[in-house]
């Protein structure tokens, strides 16, 4: 099995701080991190090819420091670090990205054969789209599997798969055809650490490195900002609402008489809510 | 080389500044649809919510108003037909199809597709769930348009052009974002970003209906099966009344408890913040914010929560906001309407007890005797 995840560099968000007086972001000395939601559908990656024989390669879009996050996945085990960077992707909405991530994989396929399984993230924490994976499959015409808890099986000979599925209020058992794309829902497993042996070989490991022209692609009008139908016209600080609560207790207080007087002033508040609660047949 | 392709870079600030030049082909593109979420049977709230909104940006653009129904053959979707009516819709585009059974991307895909092809609306709606965000991405790929996810707010500016504001940068700031030469002009919204229109009886209005030409062998992907989630994981934080939840100042996952004491008092769910599900005392689907469910409850008591913004951002609809926090500078201060600045691991367990002597009707009876 071949199998390709597609992974983000992504800024450790936790630690974005917004200017208070100019509103901009103030990205300096931000560590980076591998899109946490990525780190599940890597794991999957591996353990399918643990079971069936095979290479995992890991592909991302970024500037060149985004290689650190292909070294990062070679110590989980991984095989192999494809680095597409070029200033024409700058700018890239999703459209866009998976337009050069789609080229690239299909370059990948044509020097390390052909992909059966790709997996990307569910969504990533600063774009949040949750649309490039999709992105990717209808790029390649291949199918979707998306919100994947579990991997069921997957039979590499009679190139069939089987997964549950998140779905609105249960779980789908789809079974389709390999090659697909997957993403995995978070939580469904726990990264490993990856072997010591795993560390040396990321620490020597060349990372593949391609330009627009080395993944194919020729049309650049489809890349970075020109092939991004998105624009973002305006960025701004939410309105700070006026008023703030009416403080009715103090640390001092009595709990009892806190609680109490919280109630009462609920009730003052919003008279309705004591009636719906009493009819819901709490505390009954 | 395209004409656009020869022009100079555009200044900073990217092509913001760029004028509107909508290709011919896209012209005709007119009238703002919904696709309507339909799923065992089964409409999503969030569908509703988007035709409220929707109904705003096709009066601002003097257009119609249609919902997307795509389903199986059967009463649940000419039941999801007539509230897509109820609910704003001036018409509704129809693929009623034996293969459209279960949620499946390839048919789905194909039939929003082939609708929007043939009938060209210029702004097109999605709710940001399982099924919407699975949608939505292969659609606008297949259709080369852009695709704003996430959107809290959806207007038309003065040149018609649909305006998606997002949070961006963690949450800390959002932005609006515009698809200019493109049609449609796809975004999806989360459920509860919106706030639910009021229901009409209206008789059924127009129904256009569109034939799928494909049959269950086209299809590759099977259903094998579908496990209902247990009464136990049903969760529906999103369109509880009353949500009661805790934060990272709660110190403990034993002190958990006592939200859930107070919910189940209350009849209400309960919730939490992101930390306390990445610390694993409550589950993900908990979580309430921006990477969590946006709730709009007629109450909301948040315990040692507080208040970031991508805390805030989830729980702003709320009618009624109380906190309880030890530091009387934490920014849930700023939002909430009432506030307690005391410790909550006290609190709580008097105020479970406070509602239950208020509120049991055995100890009303007895007050009034
Ligand atoms: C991209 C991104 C997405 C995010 N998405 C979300 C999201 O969806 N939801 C979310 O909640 N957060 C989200 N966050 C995290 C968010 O920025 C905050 O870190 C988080 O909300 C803080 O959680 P907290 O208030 O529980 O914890 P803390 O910030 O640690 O605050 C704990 C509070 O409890 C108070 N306290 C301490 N002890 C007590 C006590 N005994 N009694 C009462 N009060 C006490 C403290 O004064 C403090 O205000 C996101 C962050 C990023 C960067």
């Amino acid at each position: 099995m071949h199998i390709v995840v597609c992974i983000k560099q992504v800024p450790d968000s936790a630690q974005i701080r917004v200017h208070p007086v100019t509103n901009t972001i103030m990205r300096q000395g931000v560590p980076t991190i591998i899109n946490p939601f990525d780190l599940f559908s890597l794991e999957e990656a591996l353990r399918m090819r643990d079971a069936h024989g095979g290479e995992v390669t890991v592909l991302t879009m970024g500037p060149p420091m985004a290689s650190d996050s292909l070294r990062k996945a070679l110590t989980f085990g991984a095989d192999r670090g494809v680095l597409l960077t070029d200033r024409f992707f700058a700018g890239s909405d999703t459209l866009a990205t998976s337009f050069a991530l789609s080229a690239a994989i299909e370059k990948i396929g044509k020097v390390y054969g052909k992909a059966d399984v790709i997996f990307a993230g569910k969504q990533t924490i600063d774009g949040d789209t949750a649309q490039v994976g999709p992105g990717i499959a209808k790029r390649l015409d291949l199918l979707q599997l998306t919100y994947v808890a579990k991997i069921a099986a997957v039979d590499p000979s009679a190139r069939e798969i089987t997964v549950e599925r998140r779905a609105e209020g249960g779980t789908q058992v789809l079974q389709t055809r390999l090659p697909c794309l997957v993403t995995m829902l978070e939580g469904s497993n726990e990264i490993r650490r990856g072997t010591l042996n795993d560390a040396l070989r990321a620490a020597r490991a060349e990372i593949v490195t391609w330009n627009a022209a080395d993944a194919g692609i020729e049309d650049l009008t489809k890349c970075g900002l020109r092939g991004s139908p998105t624009v973002v016209k305006r960025v701004f600080a939410p309105t700070a609402r006026q008023e703030r609560a009416t403080i009715i207790g103090e640390a001092g207080d009595n709990a009892r008489d806190l609680a109490d007087g919280l109630i009462a002033t609920l009730f003052a508040r919003k008279p309705a809510l004591e009636p719906a609660l009493v009819a819901s047949g709490c505390a009954a | 080389m395209t004409e656009e392709a020869k022009k100079p870079a555009a200044p900073a600030g990217g092509r913001a500044g760029m004028k509107k030049e909508l290709p011919e082909h896209f012209k005709s593109y007119r009238h703002v649809w919904v696709a309507i979420e339909l799923e065992r049977g089964q409409v999503h709230p969030v569908s509703y919510e988007l035709l409220g909104c929707g109904r705003r940006l096709a009066d601002k653009l003097g257009v119609q108003l249609a919902g997307a129904v795509i389903g199986p053959p059967g009463e649940a979707t000419w039941h999801a037909v007539a509230e897509t009516f109820a609910y704003g819709a001036d018409m509704v585009y129809l693929v009623e199809d034996p293969v459209l059974k279960d949620y499946r991307n390839q048919p789905y895909s194909k039939a929003l597709t082939e609708l929007v092809n043939t009938y060209q609306p210029e702004i097109l709606l999605l709710g940001a769930t399982t099924l919407g965000r699975d949608l939505a991405g292969s659609v606008a790929t297949t259709l080369r348009t852009g695709l704003t996810a996430d959107c809290t707010e959806l207007d038309v500016d003065d040149d018609k052009s649909l305006a998606a504001t997002r949070p961006t940068f963690g949450g800390s700031l959002l932005c609006t974002i515009y698809t200019l030469n493109y049609r449609p002009q796809m975004a999806t919204v989360r459920p509860r970003v919106m706030a639910m229109p009021e229901r009409q009886e209206r008789p059924v209005g127009r129904v256009i209906q569109h034939k799928l030409s494909m049959v269950e062998e086209d299809i590759v992907t099977k259903v094998l099966s579908f496990i209902p989630d247990g009464q136990s994981s049903k969760v529906n934080l999103a369109y509880a009344d009353i949500v009661v939840a805790g934060g990272l100042g709660l110190g403990a996952a034993e002190n958990f408890q006592l939200v859930r004491n107070l919910a189940s008092t209350l009849g209400a769910e309960y919730g939490c913040s992101r930390p306390v599900v990445q610390k694993g005392w409550m589950p993900s689907e908990r979580q309430i914010g921006q990477t969590g469910k946006t709730i709009r409850p007629k109450l909301y008591i948040a315990a040692g929560i507080s208040g970031a913004i991508q805390h805030r951002v989830g729980v702003e609809g709320a009618d009624l906001i109380v906190a309880i926090n030890t530091n009387p500078n934490a920014p849930i201060f700023d939002f909430a309407h009432i506030g307690l600045v005391t410790d909550a691991v006290r609190l709580l367990p008097a105020l479970t007890e406070a509602f239950v002597r208020r509120l049991s009707p055995h100890n009303r009876d007895k007050l009034a005797s």
